[in-house]
């Protein structure tokens, strides 16, 4: 490998990377402004122009704090769990491409941390290992809330990580009428949402091509996962207040909270950037090529990811402010009784239609 | 260049879980340990070009498997060495005698350069990386297609099975 593409594979993850943070501390104090604003209250408003250095303010504060270890911990494993909450969250988004690719020279710098031919696989792997993060936590803190919401978590994140893992494979067979073989690789799933639905029927051709439109049964089941896979409301029994104090990290303190934190904030962000690339096209939008200046179009796919990626995590938000959270059983009832049979059920619909669009009915 | 490197580190963290497991008084630290290995072994794997495996190792086992470990370890609460007593008497030695013979044979393919027992994989390894997913599921999906669907029929009769038996009362079936 040569220098030059050395430089850019260190561009691609080091900006991957710096965009997760600013995008995280954004969405700390956005997700506060806005379910204040839902609740008529007034949320943070001291710290900088509306409240918006408030969690650089608290990031700074935690960091300073005494990380306090209780005595009957376990501490190799209650040392190691933060960071194994905090990588994963990191390496997930690096599959996601956040901008259309552009040349430098004779070199192809795509917006991406890494295009992997197992681009799906390889985050269904990082959120398995994100489980162990929060088991270990629970166990290590020789507690018995932080064990309870560790068991919890565990169960809840084995059953939703089926409906999820399900409601994708109904994509990737679909992405197979879109080209010419199936694809696990996110770029190739972008490209293939490039354009509208006018070649299907003159009538669709307002509408994007966007997977959300045929696969609308999978999106409703991998927004539902989603939210469940991340611990939010209104899943969130692994760190239930009024039951379990905090839940997992109820014994931990200053950084390593911390770590936790961010670690949460950062799975929102790329579970929403997943779906908005699955189903609503990614970075795929008009750019006005040769009618806008070039760096306008350069930017464009960017900022129609973000538009994108945000109004998936308003609706996080949104649920957060609006619903109850279920109960032990309601959970696991719902995951395992509805969610997975209705997943099976429009994989086995999904694919049943396609292959009648593509070999046509099987009497004739 | 940098395949030994990783090579050398992967391996280093593959022996050290593997270990871990053994030698660990407490299970939860000997399931670490087998996640270690299972993760050094899968970016052996990313080494040798073969992405879906290492993916399908990760999720497989590294995480169902032993997530499910570790759920059984926690729910029993077996977090206390309980008994030292040796249930199978001779495994030590037997383990013994066996990793000694290994490690005599890798020496002496060494010492006497005999490397046709370890052929260098670069030969069989496809150029470019992007499509090892496509060239799986070609034969496995056409000229194999009976053995796999036979297999995904096999597991489910094996989970049924499984969830049938534990829900088996004597004079209710």
């Amino acid at each position: 490998m040569s220098w030059p593409e050395l430089a850019i594979v260190a561009f691609r993850v080091v900006a991957t990377f710096a965009l997760l943070l600013a995008v995280t501390l954004i969405n700390v104090w956005a997700e506060r402004k806005i379910v204040a604003d839902m609740q008529s209250r007034i949320g943070p408003s001291r710290a900088g122009p509306w409240g918006m250095l408030q969690t650089l303010a608290d990031g700074l504060k935690l960091f300073f704090k005494e990380s306090v270890i209780p005595r009957k911990v376990e501490l190799g494993m209650y040392l190691l769990a933060p960071f194994l909450a905090v990588i994963p969250a990191f390496l997930i988004f690096m599959m996601v491409p956040w901008g259309k690719p552009f040349m430098i020279g004779d070199y192809e710098v795509a917006l991406q941390g890494a295009d992997l031919n197992i681009g799906l696989l390889f985050i269904l792997a990082m959120s398995a290992m994100a489980v162990y993060a929060v088991v270990l936590a629970g166990w290590s803190s020789g507690s018995k809330y932080p064990l309870l919401g560790g068991v919890r978590a565990t169960a809840q994140a084995i059953s939703y990580e089926a409906a999820m893992g399900l409601s994708m494979v109904a994509v990737v067979i679909f992405t197979a009428t879109q080209g010419e073989a199936g694809t696990l690789s996110l770029a190739e799933i972008v490209e293939r949402q490039a354009g509208t639905w006018g070649d299907v029927s003159p009538v669709l051709s307002f509408l994007p091509r966007w997977n959300i439109f045929p696969q609308i049964a999978a999106f409703i089941i991998f927004m539902i996962a989603i939210v469940a896979e991340t611990n939010r409301a209104p899943f969130d029994l692994v760190e239930a207040e009024q039951e379990l104090v905090g839940g997992f990290h109820t014994e931990y303190s200053g950084m390593r909270f911390a770590m936790f934190f961010l670690a949460e904030y950062i799975n929102i962000f790329s579970m929403s950037a997943i779906a908005a690339t699955l189903f609503l096209g990614g970075w795929a939008g008009p750019t006005f090529e040769g009618f806008l200046p070039g760096f306008i179009s350069g930017l464009l796919p960017t900022i129609y990811f973000l538009i994108k990626t945000y109004a998936i995590v308003f609706i996080f938000f949104w649920l957060r402010a609006t619903l109850p959270r279920l109960r032990y059983d309601q959970l696991m009832t719902f995951g395992w009784k509805r969610l997975i049979p209705a997943a099976l059920a429009w994989l086995v619909v999904s694919t049943v239609a396609i292959g009648f669009r593509q070999f046509g009915a099987p009497w004739s | 260049m940098a395949e030994p490197i990783l090579f050398i580190l992967m391996a280093v963290g593959a022996l050290a879980g593997a270990i871990t497991v053994v030698a660990a008084r407490n299970p939860v630290y000997s399931a670490m340990g087998l996640l270690g290995t299972l993760f050094s072994i899968a970016v052996l794997y990313v080494l040798q070009l073969a992405h879906l495996v290492a993916a399908v190792q990760v999720v497989v086992y590294a995480g169902a498997v032993l997530t499910l470990f570790l759920f059984v370890i926690m729910l029993i609460g077996v977090d206390k060495s309980e008994d030292w007593d040796e249930k199978l008497p001779y495994q030590r030695a037997f383990v013994g005698g066996l990793g000694g013979l290994i490690i005599l044979f890798a020496g002496a393919l060494t010492v006497f350069g005999n490397f046709d027992w370890v052929p260098a994989a670069a030969d069989t390894i496809p150029e470019a990386t992007n499509g090892t997913i496509q060239a799986i599921a070609e034969p496995l999906f056409t000229d194999w297609v009976l053995a796999f669907e036979a297999t995904a029929l096999l597991l489910t009769v094996a989970a049924a099975g499984a969830i049938a038996l534990a829900h088996y009362r004597r004079g209710q079936a």
